[in-house]
């Protein structure tokens, strides 16, 4: 054995440790990969050595290999082993490792876990539980959260400071990952506000912050204890905690806000740390927010203070403090931008700082800066940082933010329209740009909304879309904006082909597209136009009677059409199909000199004007209408059923969720209407009336908004109607002639870009005009709000231009008020993860009977009753509800009572039980230590009932009705007096020390209880300590004698501390006096001094360790005669099963053998020899047990003490029948 | 909460990861790769602030970093914590380093990844902020250190003697990484 130890430890020499690896690894640069590969081959065979320090060791390389990307989790068994070593060396390699690498992934191999943290958790070593917490903290599980919650809750309460501050932390992540859990344990994490130890303060503090920050609702009862906090507090950092948990809290609730503003304002001006005062300023800001609209008073000096102190730090030298100057300034720019304009010149010139970050901030601000008079300026130094910029990242963000800026608010700040057209096209050809959908939406929007810019924007797109060629030769990237700005440049053309000067060239440049180079959506908005440039000419043709130029015209278009139907575009190729077919029809109807101009300009009739984007949801339901119905019966369609459009709102994109049909009926907003226009289609084929066309023209007059007029008449409509088509081409054509030749692959002849514009405009408009201009522009905006006359339209050709500008939402449909209600709806939470949503709740409301924690997994024992103590001073709530579980045992569920309750009840000592069943997994040895459970008897007197709403406290030995039996590791009560109840109960648990001796050591859990009305302070136990047991000093404590207690009892409250005992033998039972002394504070201010003398006893059945022996190896134990026997007696008419499950709850005996009549039962000693017992039932009222084991002394213990379990059980099940 | 500590070099070699959100290894390399991307572009006189990038974070997510000599330390956060909180947190962090390694350079690093970890396992746990009191986190790793040093007792000697034989071909140079006194900002006037 020695032999084989000296051995190990030679072999570990050779082994390659980290450093070695890591060596090696840098020796390796050229082949590093086949290197770790062949080590990788090493430490799979260390790992199946069974040296625990050789599996460290490889474990420990492995986390290492993992930072450096190579997959671990096939050692996730692996590391778990390690983690379970005893020595804590190679445990912490273990957690290590395992918070590198395990995932939800390893969700089946972590629940093995379970047992072996909450051994950690419960070791007596201050850095065992620490690493087992700190690895808690980054691996919890949803299921490891709960097996586990009631241990890290107990935690709470431990005497060091370490340990109560990592198990504050954890918390969280058990919340997290275990929701149930959060309401039970709300008010010990409360409490832990009022910790002694600041840093255990602080912790709490980032906990509830976290909370708070996504559901700040349910944590605004705090608000007193956090004002508490902050005045008192002198810890920046959780200072700063608390006052950004204000910031999330004040939304919710504007008087917070208005009390919170003096105090702020005291810590911005005192404060030295600038983290602090930048966080109050943060804070101001939301309350600002939040007041403004409540309560409307004068804030504009708390205002002005933020907008002070951000002034210094924005112009302060550190960079780190302009950029979050300038961070906060954004957010006072959302509720008074004009305290921010104070600053505008800082901010234009951190527009220019050499920082991206700070560049992208002073970008955020420039809103709040940007005024009709300064647009153009800024826009154009913007552009030029386009250029310069050499992230793409950045020159997306100032793209956007120029969209952004110009189009704010409907274009607010925009005067010259042409200009922002030459902006959108200067920013089409910036290379990579992702914002070719933006720039196209734009180009749309300006062109729909701004009557008197169409002949100038489409001049600009008819010009793109003759030089697709060009811009499409860029890369793919460059080429996918282009497609977007394309199809916005052909609908447009399309649309408002009356300005187009070129009709066929722009017609013939469409029909040459690459169509390999385009996406598909592109080529369907281009067959559209195509028909509508088609329809065009072809009128004007038939008009002049040009039937050569018809017959060219048809001709052109059916030979190059016919390609277009080989596109893999699904859409595009069935538009390239119907619009062939139709031109066949009409090219035969041609050959029989039939004019077909103006049937076919009917499909493109109307005014488009901009609607609202909800105004598809608003569309109300006509009465009598049933969507469901078919119209009639489905047949065949006749094929002309590209009219069957779905009308919408949105521009034709590339994107996915147009409808497909939407480019190609922009005219037909509402479907009553297409309907109506397929017959209008067919109609049209034969003769129009003139009396359609005058009842038509009516309802084009009496109300500009086509779409409008359909909804409020339906009926006046149903009529066929056949309209020319308006406005044709009349409008003064040249506007702008442009330069020839070609400077860059991009410059197109003739697109005006934003250098060229502005130059020319310099050079034709003097600023006077341009202010009149202005002048002009505000009064059209107000025309324009009102409402656009469709006559507006034709007053083209104007010397000087002035815009027309529909601002308003959009059209709505008849009877739909435009509100925000939807959105509020929607966002009223906005990205709340699921995770959060399910913290969501209420915490101010008493514990309901069903919340309780609770350890789960059944087996097969009997349900247990648990004693569910809370140490709350929250009233109690009504009685718990009695459930009768199957084998009649009771939840005894103990709620803290409202001080200033009747005092006659308080008198009584009341007992109430109330039950729950409730199991527990066999290998877990009844670790609850908070949460402890005792076995209760009988069924609620009618008493016990009636004082349901009575502090429940559970004096389960004190009271012959509750027949409580005195189990090992269950609450037993210790002693009393007319200020407490103290109960208590050891654990066991076996280390082996450093020397590799055998080590036993004890948890000893006391509860106090506070019976009377008044405060008891200063708790501090004195413990004598025996030759047998002594105080574990690595715990923490000094002083054996004077142990002083970290918390009070508030009247009726119970707190609890732990005791770490340390066993010098083990064989027999033991004793332990303990004396608590305190001072009673009465509530007159008198304090007495007083003191309570009680024993912990723990019986040697404790100190067992869990084992599984097969019955070979059992018998073969038995054979052994050097063993002492034991045997005893027990008076109990219980059945076997029930006998044995009530002992292998109680102690860590394991069942070798079940017959009917006997049972063999196994477990270690502390010092790991086997101790054997055989339960036998004598007769039908005693047991016989016997104890067979090395140590006599032993032997009798055990047996003595079965005795008495199996006894008190009896009587325990006796007092519950009676 | 913190999101993710990373530590790299120059280079962008991983010295030191920790992700409080599970990764997998590849999108860990990944970050990493993408995170030095974005740091080592920026000069040194720039903010030590930078808005996440695309595959960590998000718009609440801020890049919190510090260059020293060789070494970048970043801290990937959310907007619960305090920028310049966390700024002088990584300076807790890096101090603590110096004093438990004397005069810590890239080396140690490399070399006592473990130790590293262990230190900060001290400052932060599970995304939260858990100490950052130096004396304190010292404190708690020197007790570590003679709980592991009384365990192995003398079963460990020859190794560890094996070890210090070993160790000593580490380069001792590079072992001075200036630490720059504490910035004016960070002045807590009553650190924690």
């Amino acid at each position: 054995m020695a032999l084989r130890k000296v051995r190990n430890n030679l072999d570990r020499l050779f082994d390659k440790n980290l450093t070695d690896l890591i060596r090696g690894i840098r020796n390796n640069k050229e082949n590093e990969a086949k290197y770790i590969a062949a080590c990788m081959e090493e430490i799979k065979a260390e790992l199946r050595q069974e040296s625990s320090f050789v599996k460290a060791n490889a474990v420990e390389k492995l986390a290492y290999l993992q930072m450096l990307g190579y997959d671990i989790s096939w050692a996730a068994f692996n590391i778990i082993e390690v983690m379970a070593s005893t020595r804590f060396n190679e445990k912490r390699i273990g957690y290590m490792a395992a918070t590198q690498c395990f995932t939800t992934d390893n969700d089946a191999l972590i629940m093995m876990t379970t047992n072996m943290i909450r051994k950690d958790l419960q070791s007596t070593n201050l850095y065992d539980v620490g690493t087992a917490l700190s690895g808690l903290a980054c691996f919890a599980t949803p299921d490891l959260a709960r097996d586990l919650v009631n241990d890290v809750v107990n935690l709470l309460s431990s005497s060091r400071v370490y340990v109560r501050k990592k198990a504050v932390l954890v918390l969280y992540k058990i919340f997290l990952k275990y929701p149930e859990s959060l309401r039970p344990t709300f008010p010990r994490l409360k409490d832990k506000l009022e910790d002694p130890d600041p840093g255990v303060q602080s912790a709490a503090v980032n906990v509830i912050c976290e909370l708070a920050r996504k559901n700040p609702r349910n944590y605004l009862f705090l608000e007193k204890m956090f004002f508490k906090l902050m005045n008192t507090s002198s810890n920046n950092w959780m200072l700063i905690k608390i006052i950004k948990l204000f910031g999330s809290l004040v939304p919710l609730e504007a008087k917070l806000g208005k009390k919170l503003l003096e105090p702020l304002t005291n810590l911005i001006n005192s404060t030295s740390a600038m983290s602090l005062l930048y966080e109050c300023i943060n804070t101001v800001i939301a309350v600002l927010i939040s007041i403004s609209s409540e309560f409307p008073g004068d804030f504009t000096a708390s205002i002005q203070l933020c907008v002070q102190k951000l002034g210094v730090l924005i112009e302060d030298s550190d960079q780190n403090l302009k950029y979050l100057g300038l961070l906060a300034m954004g957010r006072i720019l959302q509720t008074h931008p004009k305290a921010v304009q104070a600053h505008k010149d800082i901010v234009l010139r951190c527009l220019d700082d050499k920082d991206e970050s700070i560049r992208l901030r002073a970008l955020d601000l420039l809103y709040g800066m940007v005024s009709r008079k300064n647009i153009m300026e800024i826009v154009k130094k913007l552009m030029e940082h386009v250029d310069l910029a050499e992230g793409s990242f950045y020159r997306d963000e100032l793209l956007a933010k120029i969209i952004e800026i110009c189009s704010h608010n409907n274009y607010q700040y925009i005067n010259n329209f042409e200009w922002y057209i030459s902006v959108l096209v200067e920013m089409t050809k910036v290379e990579g740009s992702k914002h070719g959908v933006k720039i196209a939406e734009q180009i749309q929007d300006v062109t729909v909304r701004v009557q008197s810019i169409r002949h100038f924007s489409v001049s600009q797109m008819a010009l793109l879309v003759e030089n697709a060629h060009l811009l499409l030769s860029g890369n793919a990237a460059q080429r996918n904006n282009v497609s977007e700005v394309l199809l916005a440049a052909a609908w447009i053309c399309g649309e408002y082909s009356e300005h187009v000067r070129d009709v066929v060239g722009v017609l013939e440049s469409m029909l040459r597209i690459k169509m390999s180079l385009v996406p598909g959506a592109l080529l369907s908005i281009y067959i559209q136009t195509i028909t509508k440039l088609y329809s065009v000419l072809l009128t004007k043709h038939e008009k002049e009677n040009d039937w050569d130029a018809v017959e060219s015209l048809d001709n052109l278009i059916l030979s190059k059409l016919p390609e277009f139907e080989y596109t893999d575009h699904l859409e595009a190729q069935e538009r390239a199909c119907n619009l062939i077919q139709i031109l066949k029809f009409i090219e035969k109807q041609h050959a029989s000199r039939t004019k077909m101009g103006d049937a076919f300009a009917m499909l493109f009739e109307g005014e488009l004007n901009p609607v609202a984007a909800k105004a598809q949801k608003r569309v109300p339901v006509p009465e009598g209408l049933d969507l469901d119905a078919y119209i009639y019966e489905p047949e065949p369609d006749s094929e002309l059923s590209e009219s069957e459009s779905e009308p919408d709102v949105s521009f034709p994109t590339m994107t996915a969720q147009s409808p497909i049909y939407d480019a190609s009926e922009p005219s037909y907003p509402s479907p009553k209407q297409s309907k109506k226009s397929k017959k209008a289609e067919q109609a049209s084929q034969y003769v129009s009336t003139e009396e359609s066309r005058r009842q038509r023209q009516l309802d084009i007059d009496s109300n500009p908004y086509y779409v409008k007029s359909d909804k409020k008449a339906p009926t006046a409509t149903k009529k066929t109607s056949n309209v020319n088509s308006r406005g044709g081409m009349n409008r003064s054509e040249s506007l702008l002639t442009a330069a020839a030749e070609l400077q860059s692959p991009l410059e197109i002849p003739g697109v005006i870009g934003l250098d060229r514009y502005l130059k020319q405009q310099s050079s034709t408009m003097s600023w006077k005009t341009a202010k009149s201009e202005r002048e002009k522009s505000k009064k059209g905006k107000r025309k324009g709000k009102k409402k656009r006359t469709q006559s507006s339209s034709d007053e083209g050709g104007d010397p000087v231009v002035v815009h027309h500008v529909n601002r308003d939402d959009g059209e709505m449909p008849e009877g739909a008020i435009s509100t925000d209600e939807e959105n509020e709806g929607k966002n009223g939470r906005p990205g709340l993860s699921d995770e959060f949503k399910a913290l969501d709740m209420d915490l101010d409301m008493p514990l309901r009977a069903d919340e309780t924690l609770f350890v789960p997994q059944p087996y097969h024992r009997p349900e247990e009753v648990d004693l569910y103590t809370l140490p709350t001073s929250r009233p109690a709530q009504a009685v718990p509800t009695v459930q009768n579980g199957e084998k009649k045992v009771k939840k005894l569920k103990k709620k803290a009572k409202q001080p200033a309750e009747k005092p006659k009840k308080k008198t009584k000592p009341a007992v109430e039980k109330t039950e729950k069943p409730r199991k527990r997994i066999k290998s877990e040895k009844s670790v609850e230590l908070n949460y402890t459970s005792i076995s209760s008897t009988g069924k609620p007197s009618k008493e016990a009932a009636a004082n349901a709403a009575e502090l429940i406290v559970a004096e389960p030995a004190t009271t012959s009705a509750n027949g409580a039996v005195s189990h090992v590791s269950r609450l037993q009560s210790l002693g009393q007096n007319g200020d407490l109840s103290v109960f208590g109960k050891v654990d066991a648990v076996i280390t082996s020390g450093p020397d590799e001796t055998t080590e036993v050591k004890g948890v000893a859990l006391i509860k106090f209880k506070n019976r009377g009305n008044d405060v008891l302070r200063r708790l501090e136990l004195s413990v004598y300590e025996t030759d047998r047991i002594t105080l574990d000093t690595s715990a923490g404590v000094i002083d054996s004698t004077s142990i002083k207690l970290p918390f009070e009892l508030t009247p009726k409250s119970i707190n609890e501390h732990t005791l770490h005992l340390k066993f010098a033998a083990v064989d027999q039972s033991q004793k332990l006096k303990v004396t608590l002394m305190y001072c009673v504070e009465k509530a007159d201010g008198i304090a007495t001094e007083d003191q309570i003398n009680f024993n912990l006893t723990i019986p040697a059945i404790r100190f067992l360790v869990y084992a599984t022996i097969g019955a070979t190896s059992y018998a073969f134990i038995l054979a052994n005669d050097d063993l002492a026997c034991a045997s005893e007696k027990a008076a109990s008419t219980q059945p076997l099963k029930a006998v044995i499950d009530e002992i292998t709850g109680a102690s860590n005996f394991s069942v070798v053998e079940f017959h009917d009549s006997a049972v063999s039962l196994y477990a270690h000693s502390a010092t790991d020899a086997p101790v054997c017992v055989l339960v036998k039932k004598l007769d039908a009222e005693t047991y016989g047990v016997s104890v067979k084991c090395s140590d006599s002394e032993l032997a009798k213990s055990v047996s003595n003490d079965l005795k008495d379990l199996v006894e008190a059980h009896e009587e325990a099940q006796n007092g519950q029948l009676s | 909460m913190i999101k993710a500590i990373l530590v790299f070099n120059n280079h962008g070699k991983p010295r030191l990861l920790k992700f409080y959100t599970p990764y997998t290894e590849e999108e860990q390399q990944h970050i990493v790769r993408e995170t030095f991307q974005l740091v080592s572009k920026r000069d040194d006189n720039v903010c030590n602030f930078l808005e996440g990038g695309t595959l960590i974070g998000g718009s609440d997510y801020k890049l919190i970093y510090r260059h020293y000599a060789t070494l970048y330390f970043v801290f990937c956060v959310d907007s619960s914590e305090s920028e310049l909180g966390i700024l002088d947190l990584i300076q807790v962090f890096v101090e603590t380093l110096d004093r438990r390694f004397e005069n810590v350079c890239e080396l140690d690093l490399i070399f006592h990844v473990d130790q590293v970890h262990h230190i900060l396992n001290e400052l932060v746990m599970g995304g939260m902020v858990l100490e950052t009191n130096m004396n304190e986190i010292l404190l708690r790793i020197k007790e570590q250190d003679e709980l592991e040093k009384r365990e192995s007792g003398l079963a460990a000697a020859p190794a560890r003697a094996v070890s210090a034989m070993k160790n000593m071909n580490i380069p001792q140079q590079f072992k001075e990484l200036k630490l720059p006194d504490l910035p004016s900002f960070g002045n807590f006037k009553n650190p924690f």
